[in-house]
């Protein structure tokens, strides 16, 4: 079978695997292909620890404000008198010490595990947005060119693979200083949120083809399925139809493409705030602390190490989780 | 026949044509159903049979107006629905309702069973006395399913049962008419005939009429009043079940016929041979269609296509210049090979 993994899931879903209703559970309350795919999914020992790591994550980026707090130190506080002459760290690995647990960053004295924190909050919120906004987009899309198929399929097909034909970094790198000087004059600062914005925006504009085709083609096998015919025999209009016979059947799909979304929308980020277009200082941003840390991989490895090791963890939770959703949505894929 | 005042459902000369592109060029259209007329009277199952790839399916679909009919007219209780918009067919979809054939995909696999029952009531806003609820624990009783089931899912059932809940998902606005696209050619055989009697109870309490769409000669015989036989998108022969099946005139009725197995006969006791496939409806035979397989066939048959009306004393109808008029198992003349 040809089938991309996450085509395959919603095609389980679509003939949800008789499992056999344990005995005491026999209620005379069924469950629901969700139900089970939740049971399959606890049982799954990676998806249960990504999911704790993740979760762990997402408290501490939310509450970055009071971390701070707790921990005493705020995320711009510079602390030049911990530094030697050379503006490295004094002590070692990076200057860890009991109040800088990650140690300090050399030259302005930034505490680096505070900065990782509300780094963390930024990447966090910009690839969660950009991952909603371009769901929704795609499944839009995808539901509508999918149903209505004739001459919007045409249309709607056409402008995602234009936009799939666009290379995104160099697309990237000509629009986000060009937009922040259209806003902004050459000498002004650009505001954090705008810049938060842009890039929520440029993911947007070229991340929703990849759900829109993936939504579309799973209405083009559902919308001729019988149980959508009984709607239009029973005189339901359109968004009957789409919302409440389809939408549902898709939320497989939808959702291991909304887990898998998050994490390339993660390195998406670094990737241009390391080449100097995405978030600029002094917002913490996990990208362009490893940019700024490379020039320091032999003097300060740990300056590298920390937030490396971070986003490597936060990815692979990510990934890992969306992994075994799948498997959990779709109990025939092989491993 | 049934005269014109009494008929529920009025069909005349039912057309669908799928067109069939090569490019951008219109290359003819697939004839997939080619001129029907029938009536359906209330309370009546008309069984529509015929082999594979006759129409049978485009037709059901056209009453229920899934499909858009090329030409001709649908008339039910009285009134053209052929081209009604959704909005003025709103009141009829109540009364015209469709069974499918595939209990698997008939069903939403998201949806509870309340909910699949109760669809049709919400799409049509209607709201029965003493709640949805109820009304749906009625209906999945009628059908012969646990009420207390309502909250399952549809992969919980077995098939026979999950077109039991098809058919009270079909019988929850109170229909008076049904087309039932093959829904039992999916089903076991001991699950057929489970359905088959359910709807046949159905039939005699609440007064339905059935459009029964089939392949199996067998159910059709124990299931309709009336049957129409069709081939490449044409009625052949028209009639009561008994003239139909005892007195069949058109030659293609009694190869179907002799086709049916029989298990109180021994050997292959007047079995009828086609030879042959089917023509192809882009571009069906002149005259009568049939006449490339049948063993009759003369020069008349290629120039002229004879029309669907009673022939030799028969009281059904049928649509052959030279039918057969003696009991099933004796034919009438010699099978004569034909060549393409």
């Amino acid at each position: 079978m040809s089938l991309s993994p996450v085509e395959g899931a919603a095609r389980a879903e679509m003939e949800p695997a008789a499992d056999p209703v344990k005995p005491d559970e026999q209620g005379i309350v069924g469950r629901s292909p969700g139900q089970l795919a939740w049971a399959r999914l606890r049982r799954d020992r990676t998806a249960m620890v990504s999911g704790v790591v993740l979760v762990l994550f997402v408290v501490l980026a939310l509450a970055a404000p009071l971390i701070a707090k707790l921990y005493g130190v705020g995320p711009n506080e510079q602390f030049q008198q911990l530094l030697d002459g050379n503006g490295m760290p004094l002590g070692y690995v990076g200057g860890i010490t009991g109040d800088h647990w990650f140690g300090l960053e050399p030259r302005l004295g930034r505490d680096i595990f505070i900065r990782m924190i509300y780094g963390m909050r930024t990447s966090l919120f910009i690839a969660f947005a950009a991952a909603l906004v371009t769901t929704a987009i795609g499944v839009a899309a995808g539901i509508l060119a999918g149903f209505l198929g004739g001459i919007v399929d045409t249309v709607i097909s056409w402008i995602t693979d234009v936009a799939l034909a666009l290379p995104f970094l160099i697309f990237a790198l000509a629009v986000v200083p060009t937009v922040g000087l259209r806003f902004y004059g050459p000498r002004e600062e650009v505001p954090p949120a705008f810049q938060v914005i842009v890039l929520i925006g440029i993911f947007a504009a070229f991340g929703w083809t990849s759900t829109a085709r993936l939504v579309r083609g799973q209405v083009i096998s559902l919308r001729e399925r019988e149980f959508v015919e009984a709607a239009r025999a029973s005189g339901a209009g359109l968004g009957h139809m789409l919302f409440r016979q389809l939408l549902p059947n898709l939320w497989a799909p939808i959702l291991v493409a909304f887990s898998l979304a998050v994490p390339s929308y993660i390195t998406g980020e670094a990737a241009l705030s390391f080449l100097g277009i995405g978030i600029l200082e002094p917002t913490a941003d996990f990208g362009r602390m490893i940019f700024q840390s490379i020039p320091y991989l032999q003097t300060d490895p740990a300056y590298v190490f920390f937030p490396g090791v971070t986003i490597f963890i936060l990815v692979l939770a990510f990934n890992l989780l969306g992994d075994a959703l799948r498997d959990a949505l779709d109990p025939k894929s092989s491993r | 026949m049934s005269t014109e005042t009494e008929s529920l459902l009025r069909v005349r000369g039912l057309t669908k044509h799928f067109p069939v592109r090569e490019g951008f060029r219109a290359r003819g259209a697939v004839r997939a159903v080619d001129g029907l007329d029938f009536d359906v009277r209330p309370g009546e199952t008309l069984g529509l049979v015929g082999e594979s790839g006759c129409g049978k399916t485009t037709t059901g679909r056209m009453l229920v107006r899934l499909l858009e009919p090329t030409s001709g007219t649908i008339e039910f209780a009285g009134r053209d629905i052929t081209h009604a918009r959704r909005g003025a067919l709103r009141p009829l979809r109540q009364d015209l309702q469709i069974i499918f054939q595939d209990p698997y995909a008939s069903l939403n696999p998201r949806h509870t069973v309340g909910r699949i029952v109760a669809m049709p009531l919400q799409v049509n806003g209607i709201n029965p006395p003493g709640g949805i609820r109820k009304r749906v624990q009625e209906l999945l009783e009628l059908v012969g399913l646990n009420p207390e089931h309502y909250n399952r899912y549809p992969h919980e059932f077995s098939g026979g049962q999950r077109q039991r809940i098809g058919i009270a998902r079909a019988l929850a606005l109170r229909p008076k008419l049904i087309v039932a696209d093959e829904p039992v050619s999916a089903l076991d055989v001991s699950i057929q005939a489970q359905v088959i009697n359910l709807l046949r109870d159905l039939q005699r309490d609440l007064d339905l009429a059935f459009v029964f769409i089939a392949h199996d000669l067998a159910v059709v015989r124990h299931f309709c009043h009336r049957v129409a036989v069709m081939y490449l998108g044409k009625i052949v022969e028209i009639g009561d079940r008994d003239d139909i099946y005892q007195r069949p005139q058109h030659p293609y009725t009694r190869a179907l016929l002799s086709a049916i197995p029989d298990v109180t006969a021994l050997g292959p006791a007047g079995r009828i041979r086609l030879t042959g496939d089917v023509p192809t409806p882009l571009n069906p035979p002149s005259g009568c269609r049939f006449r490339t397989r049948c063993w009759k066939a003369q020069e008349r048959c290629a120039t002229e296509e004879p029309a669907l009306v009673p022939r030799d004393g028969g009281a059904q109808l049928a649509a052959c210049h030279y039918p057969e008029n003696g009991p099933i198992g004796v034919v009438t003349s010699e099978p004569v090979e034909v060549s393409q």
